[in-house]
């Protein structure tokens, strides 16, 4: 119980502290945050006026205090481009940057569990060469540059998907899939590469232990040893080192999404930072920072559940 | 056998770079800045082995220069996110307690920020330039940095060979700089080596977005974003910078593999 | 050599065998050289020898489960039908394991997987060869476990390993291997990693099962006090050969071979209280090192000339009993029995 109550505690305090940077970040620049906005040629009026929009004329203690009360309820404040809650903003975008995220999920558990197998059976020999080969390329091949490649071959050549249009959710969710099935498969590859050398490694220690040999000689044959013993353990840590990459998908996500010219966070930040829209910036980056240290929270504590040496506690 | 071939594959890879980036600076086919609008978007050809560009730049020569810019975004981030980053591990790992958890709290903090996400952000305060960029990539290697060097301070303090110096009076400095340092080298040099190759794919985004390495600075990373546009029509001119990219990164990650897989076979 | 005087075929019968260690350097060291040795029906057959005598190794070859540093070089194994276990290809075997014959090992920690329960892992020997519904197996899981003296068998089916202690562990494994009625139970150092009173037990579930199944044992240990407490008959191994075999009470009080006079004289017991501990001097030759003649005759106080230049053969020393020793040819009967 106590290691919950910890591990609650050490949640909240980090997400103080990302709150808190996210909210640092723009105060630290010298001088004034809506001077740094309009530009050395703005007036003085404009740039007062700014700053009171902003919220900026006030102490700084007092600017804490209000950001990190509008964030406990959810008000993120008010972009300056488009004159909208921040928080809408970022809700209206979400489905499209989670599609392509979750899409990402399902192809790395489809792809690399058969394939870090496959590598752990054929130990040393080819077929495990050519996975290591092909997982170092993956590693090594930037996501983004990785959906020219797609878009190239998938999209113009063959012409099999198409390119640069976005069906939302709402008109045809198979065409939404479809249209963020190359953006998936770009941001998954790099993944892909990290979880079938993981898995591989895991598979590897545990074809090691005892109880494999026991297994044997009750008379399981290797894809009995394989699939009914060896996958339970070996997979365990796979299943939370997905869970974790899960932010790193996000991350992509927002270069990715500029190739494709999909509607999600992405082109969100990019645009704002292009207008030095502070608070948007402000809130989307603290959103997405948060929601990765909650998931990787959650991902904690299910591998705690999972696990049955914890799990009748 | 194979743990050798990963690192002379990677030293392989990262020498040829390297000595590519050091032709460049003496020589390259045409100036890379040099636009002839005449001849843009050209297929390779003899005069122009990996073709041209949408200025009629020759891209062999962009792509040349880009090693200047990758290497020195490279050594500088990671120069930055290790001399920082060493400096947080050794007060968080020896002097421990109070430090040590206040130092970890933060690095929490700035890892909970995914990849480019810290970048981004530190970008966007400042107007972009290379500079910036290599700043903000460096502050992202902090942390790792700092944990690898934590980490390892934390396990060698209690070690024999540091009491035994204690007990001839050795001072702290020594102690730490002398004694322990050498022993974590090799972790740090490990991780030296994979953020160089995270640089490398954290400013090709960078630039590509727009926000990071600006024009004329050549970049891979711009080049690739200068090339979405006639992707249909040139494809050779997006080929060349993505390949070049993957190399760096491939050379610099069977480095790290290597180095720590000829570390490892010693201690 | 051995004559077990029994009607029915032995239920294992390994014959002349030899198992190699592939060295880097392409050279291939014998570590078990030339073992024979049967199991009859019911019997319960003790192996005995240090660490590095090849025992285990030689267990392991009868499933085929052995590493693969190890070859399989020459002999056979054969069981009661006359089949060559060491013949059979990997279906072949999967039928016979842990239905004609199973294997228990040494940690029952390790050896059972510690993320699946014990009455799954039970019911799945028994599901596997019997093609039976889970209910069934579960059912007949749950008279096993009563069978091996196992408290509480149906709350047991639903936990996990590490929830029980080390003996409850090995009863499961027992359980495991006999689900299936084999007719012989191959037990590597069973008890080795248990408490000496949890060791009584197990060795008593053993006789048990002899008793009311008829299943052979096959136990393997270093600990020749513990082998005595069951064994019908006893073989003594070192370096890779058997050096004596022969009833268990024989073998025990008149010891024939003077590594086993050694093994026995160096065994603490209350009756010795304040004599000196006798080890044996010296250590086991390594692999590299065995040459032609007796691989003990650097340790034996009764080492003659002859000792380092021919291997012994196998002689006389009672009814059933026999020896590898050359003192024992030359001397015709046993000359270092102990006090």
């Amino acid at each position: 119980m106590s290691y919950y109550i910890r591990r609650i505690f050490t949640l909240l305090l980090t997400v103080l502290l990302v709150l808190i940077l996210t909210f640092a970040v723009f105060r630290i620049i010298p001088g004034n945050p809506a001077l740094a906005i309009l530009g050395v040629e703005a007036s003085q009026e404009q740039v007062d006026m700014l700053s009171e929009k902003l919220g900026t004329d006030r102490p700084i203690g007092v600017q804490l205090a209000d950001w990190l009360r509008g964030a406990a309820t959810l008000d993120l404040g008010t972009s300056l481009r488009f004159d909208e809650p921040v928080a809408g903003l970022i809700a209206a975008r979400l489905p499209v940057t989670l599609t392509i995220a979750l899409e990402a999920v399902a192809l790395i558990v489809l792809v690399s569990i058969p394939l870090g197998i496959l590598a752990a059976r054929s130990r040393g020999r080819a077929a495990d060469l050519i996975v290591s080969a092909g997982t170092q390329l993956g590693l090594a091949v930037p996501s983004f540059w990785m959906g020219f490649l797609l878009i190239l071959l998938f999209g113009l050549t063959l012409r099999w998907v198409p390119v640069s249009t976005y069906t939302g959710w709402s008109e045809s969710p198979l065409l939404a899939l479809r249209s963020t099935l190359l953006p998936a498969v770009a941001l998954a590859i790099p993944q892909i590469a990290i979880v079938v050398r993981y898995l591989r490694t895991t598979m590897l220690e545990q074809l090691s232990l005892e109880y494999v040999r026991t297994a044997r000689s009750k008379g399981l044959g290797e894809r009995a040893v394989l699939y009914g013993h060896v996958l339970r353990n070996a997979l365990l840590p796979v299943v939370t080192v997905i869970g974790i990459l899960f932010g790193e998908l996000l991350a992509g996500s927002l270069v990715v999404e500029q190739v494709f010219t999909l509607p999600g966070f992405g082109s969100l930040l990019i645009t704002a930072i292009g207008n030095r829209d502070y608070p948007l910036i402000q809130g989307l980056v603290l959103f997405i920072a948060a929601s990765v240290v909650v998931i990787n929270f959650l991902v904690d504590l299910s591998y705690r559940w999972l696990d049955p040496k914890v799990k009748l506690r | 056998m194979k743990r050798s071939l990963l690192l002379s594959l990677g030293l392989l890879l990262v020498g040829a770079l390297a000595l590519l980036m050091i032709v460049s600076f003496f020589y390259t086919p045409y100036e890379p800045n040099a636009m002839k609008i005449a001849e843009r978007l050209q297929a390779p050809s003899l005069s122009h082995p990996l073709g041209t560009d949408n200025f009629g730049r020759d891209v062999l020569s962009r792509v040349m220069a880009g090693t200047q810019t990758a290497f020195l975004v490279g050594s500088a981030s990671v120069a930055i996110g290790s001399a920082v980053g060493l400096a947080v591990g050794i007060v968080a790992g020896y002097a421990g307690r109070w430090a040590d958890e206040l130092l970890m709290r933060a690095t929490d903090a700035l890892l909970a920020f995914p990849g480019i996400l810290l970048a981004l952000l530190l970008v966007s305060v400042f107007k972009p330039s290379l500079s910036q960029t290599i700043l903000a990539i460096g502050i992202l290697f902090v942390p790792s940095f700092a944990r690898v060097v934590r980490s390892g301070v934390l396990q060698q303090r209690e070690a024999e060979y540091v009491r035994a110096v204690k007990g001839f009076g050795a001072g702290h400095v020594n102690i730490v700089f002398v004694q322990i340092l050498p022993n974590i080298a090799s972790s740090i040099v490990t991780t030296a080596a994979l953020s160089f190759s995270t640089a490398i794919l954290v400013e090709a985004a960078l630039s590509y977005l727009g926000l990071g390495v600006q024009p004329p600075d050549p970049s891979w990373g711009r080049m690739l974003n200068e090339s979405q546009t006639y992707l249909a029509k040139a494809p050779w001119f997006t080929l060349a910078p993505g390949l070049l990219i993957t190399a760096t990164v491939l050379g610099f990650n069977l480095l790290s593999d290597g180095i720590r897989d000829a570390l490892d076979k010693r201690g | 050599m051995t004559n077990t005087g029994k009607a029915d075929a032995p239920v294992l019968d390994i014959r002349d065998v030899r198992l190699e260690l592939a060295t880097g350097s392409g050279r291939s060291l014998p570590v078990v050289d030339g073992v024979s040795l049967r199991v009859g029906k019911g019997e319960i057959v003790g192996i005995v020898g240090e660490s590095g005598c090849g025992k285990s190794l030689l267990s392991l070859s009868v499933l085929g489960l052995l590493p693969p540093a190890i070859r399989f070089a020459r002999g056979e194994i054969l069981k009661r039908d006359g089949q060559a276990l060491n013949r059979l290809g990997a279906a072949g075997l999967r039928r016979v394991r842990g239905k004609e014959i199973a294997m228990i090992f040494q940690d029952p920690m390790s050896a059972l997987n510690p993320s699946l329960t014990v009455g799954r892992q039970v019911a799945e020997a028994i599901r596997l060869h019997e093609g039976c519904s889970r209910r069934e197996a579960e059912a007949r899981t749950v008279a096993l476990f009563r069978k091996v003296g196992l408290p509480r068998p149906e709350s047991l089916l639903r936990e996990y390993p590490h929830r029980l202690s080390g003996g409850m562990r090995q009863r499961v494994m027992i359980a495991m291997a006999v689900s299936c009625r084999p007719e012989l139970l191959i037990a590597d150092e069973p008890t080795t990693a248990l408490d000496v009173t949890i060791q009584a037990q197990i060795l008593a579930l053993m006789k048990k099962l002899r008793e009311e199944d008829g299943t052979s044992v096959l136990l393997i240990s270093h600990d020749l006090g513990l082998v005595s407490g069951i064994c019908d008959r006893i073989m003594v191994m070192y370096a890779g050969k058997i050096v004596e075999e022969g009833p268990a009470a024989d073998v025990l009080r008149r010891p024939a071979h003077p590594y086993t006079a050694g093994l026995l004289a160096s065994i603490p017991l209350p009756s010795k209280k304040g004599s000196k501990l006798l080890p044996i001097e010296g250590s086991v030759p390594a692999l590299h090192e065995r040459g032609q003649g007796c691989a003990f005759a650097s340790r034996c106080a009764h080492a003659m000339a002859r000792c380092t230049r021919e291997a012994p053969a196998f002689g006389y020393a009672g009814v059933s009993h026999a020896a590898a020793c050359h003192l024992l040819e030359e001397e015709g009967e046993i000359v270092h029995a102990i006090r």
